[in-house]
């Protein structure tokens, strides 16, 4: 499968701030990739290395076979809708969609109109006075309309109610299901990107803590509950993530390729939020002996 | 991306043409009034041995005008700077359209040539449309008030204008990539400019061409008078008389023998023994210095006005670009 993005012990350093630190990922093409970590994991970090607006302090990244914002031909294969989607005040929508035609040599004014007709939003209104699902629409129209093959997404709908938020995520959907394009797209609520990606890449503290196929991830992870045992004593196939006991009885979530064969067990299948927190979690307090990058695979 | 750049500036220009046409109605207007009042009691002065009241006269004609229009050339590079220059990028970092703008399909090197490009020509249009119609109205004035080089008047006619435009704009461009924020962007860029004109005024301009020396005789009709704080010091002979042209612009007037001494404390108690006001005997003092010395002019003339103006508009269009460089040097490095 190819990479839309590659890095490898990326790094960006803020004065002696390190604001994303030896990171190493590699996202799919043709996926809608939600892109989850807590506050200051690096995600904006992240998708501003890969817009080109920040250049790296070490290590590499690929986008698209191409050196981010090198250029006009890569900066045009890359759509980017930033953090709290910013948009000129003083311009109307119509001027912002001229603008995007001045700029970009592979503009679609006509999916651009469409898009803003759709949306029920006056183009002589000034960008200033949307409101900020309006806005984000607007920024997401922006981003599609000069036909990126890789589409960038920073927290696009933190900010927003969440009829807003439903409405931009479905338009998102619409975009991915008529376009070929790579989505990414962060965010630290798990919902939002339950309904929308396909793919997830959790990131805590620069580091890849999990990634994959959302079906492969949710098929591979089980939550065990049953009499209290020790973890030592579950088989080797079965990676504990997490754990929890009372006195009486043990829960735990694991890893495991292989069905579940222990009647002793209640199996009980996880949900992707469930997920996230585990890995998460294992992230703050790593087991001893446990490597921290086990649970990756890419 | 220079359409996207005029979409973005076209405000501004609008609203800097509409002022500039209101100046240049008024000044249409009155500016014929002075013509005609200039041929009507300058020109035929000469005639009726009335001069100094006629010039006097015609000097005062529509002062507060005159003052508005120095005032407004002097003030339009600053006002330019401040307010096209300084906000032109730190407001794009302020409200985070710098994310927007860069990720289009034009390079932020690109996106900055057709800014900075597009920003520094029409400043340097309009103070110099500014500058030319100032230095039309006031041609008449300047003719009769003489004094070219007055460090105010030089700044605020003919090209001068043009290069301080340009420089206040990048120098306010310059500051707002560095700070990111418009405020203090502003701030350096009227610091900055002030500064740099301060300078050149104090420092540059006087030594931008070697002065000329003339030397002139002291005859009894040269008044006289001796600085009463430090009697050393001969301080103001009618200077400029013998000097052919009238624009000069004199650096100083000394007193000075054939070796370039000034006279002494002693000689000068002796020949100019001095009384309440002045010398005792101005005629016995200016004949015994007479005998010794010459007055030693220090001066530029008048001819070099031109040049003047064009080195000084060079200086700071060589900082503009200087600073233009620099702003791309600057945002080729990481950003946010």
């Amino acid at each position: 499968m190819t990479a839309v993005i590659e890095t490898n012990g990326l790094g960006k350093q803020y004065g002696r701030q390190w604001a994303l630190r030896d990171c190493t990922l590699r996202v799919p093409e043709g996926k809608v990739v939600g892109l989850v970590g807590p506050n200051g994991a690096g995600k904006t970090t992240l998708l501003n290395l890969t817009a080109g607006l920040l250049a790296p302090t070490c290590g590499s990244i690929t986008v698209l076979a191409g050196h981010p914002g090198d250029g006009p031909a890569q900066l045009e294969k890359v759509g980017f809708v930033a953090q709290d989607t910013p948009a000129y005040a003083g311009l109307s929508v119509a001027k912002h969609l001229l603008m995007g035609s001045y700029l970009n040599a592979n503009w679609n004014q006509e999916l651009a109109r469409d898009r803003i007709d759709q949306l029920g939003l006056d183009p002589r209104q000034k960008a200033g006075s949307l409101s900020g699902g309006q806005r984000a629409q607007l920024a997401l129209t922006m981003a599609i309309a000069k036909q990126p093959a890789l589409l960038l997404l920073d927290e696009p709908v933190a900010s927003l109610d969440p009829l807003a938020r439903r409405e931009f995520l479905q338009g998102l959907m619409e975009i991915v299901a008529k376009h070929e394009v790579s989505v990414v797209l962060s965010s630290h609520l798990i919902a939002d990107l339950e309904r929308v990606c396909d793919y997830l890449v959790l990131l805590v503290a620069s580091h890849v803590q999990l990634a994959g196929e959302v079906t492969e991830l949710l098929a591979t992870h089980q939550r065990l509950s049953g009499a209290r045992r020790d973890p030592r004593s579950l088989p080797s196939s079965h990676e504990v993530i997490e754990e929890s006991h009372t006195d009486k009885q043990s829960t735990f979530l694991v890893r495991t390729d292989q069905p579940i064969l222990d009647p002793a067990w209640t199996v009980k299948p996880v949900t992707l939020d469930e997920l996230v927190l585990a890995y998460m979690g294992q992230a703050r307090n790593p087991s001893p002996g446990r490597r921290p990058g086990l649970g990756v695979v890419s | 991306m220079i359409r996207f750049a005029w979409l973005q500036f076209r405000m501004q220009a609008a609203v800097a043409a509409g002022a500039l046409a209101i100046v240049a109605v008024v000044l249409a207007l009155t500016g014929p009034d002075l013509v005609h009042l200039y041929d009507s009691t300058i020109a035929s002065c000469a005639a009726h041995h009335d001069c100094s009241a006629a010039t006097t006269g015609f000097t005062r004609t529509d002062g507060p005008l005159q003052v508005f229009l120095d005032f407004l050339v002097l003030a339009v590079p600053l006002v330019i700077g401040m307010f096209w220059g300084a906000p032109l990028i730190s407001r794009e970092f302020e409200a985070g359209t710098f994310r927007l703008a860069w990720t289009q399909g034009v390079t932020r090197t690109r996106w900055l040539a057709v800014k900075l490009g597009l920003g520094a020509v029409a400043s340097a249009v309009i103070a110099g449309l500014l500058s030319l119609m100032v230095s039309w109205w006031s041609s008449q004035l300047d003719q009769v008030n003489a004094d070219p080089f007055d460090s105010l008047r030089f700044g605020v006619r003919d090209i001068v204008p043009i290069g301080y435009a340009a420089f206040a704009f990048a120098l306010g461009l310059a500051a707002g990539l560095i700070f990111r924020r418009m405020l203090p962007a502003m701030l350096t860029a009227l610091v900055g400019f002030v500064a740099a004109r301060e300078a050149v005024t104090a420092w540059v301009r006087p030594y931008l061409f070697a002065p000329l020396h003339q030397s002139l005789r002291i005859t009894t009709a040269t008044p006289v008078s001796i600085d009463q704080t430090s009697p050393g010091i001969i301080k103001a002979f009618e200077s400029t008389r013998g000097i052919s042209n009238p624009d000069a612009w004199v650096y100083s007037v000394q007193i000075v023998d054939q070796a370039g001494h000034t006279p002494t404390t002693s000689f000068l108690s002796r020949a100019c023994p001095l009384g309440n006001y002045g010398p005792l005997n101005p005629r016995d003092c200016t004949a015994r210095l007479a005998v010794t010395f010459h007055q030693l002019v220090t001066y530029q003339p008048g001819s070099r006005y031109w040049p003047m103006q064009w080195y000084e508009l060079a200086i700071f269009l060589s900082l503009s670009i200087v600073l233009g460089g620099f702003c791309f040097w600057w945002i080729r490095r990481p950003v946010i």
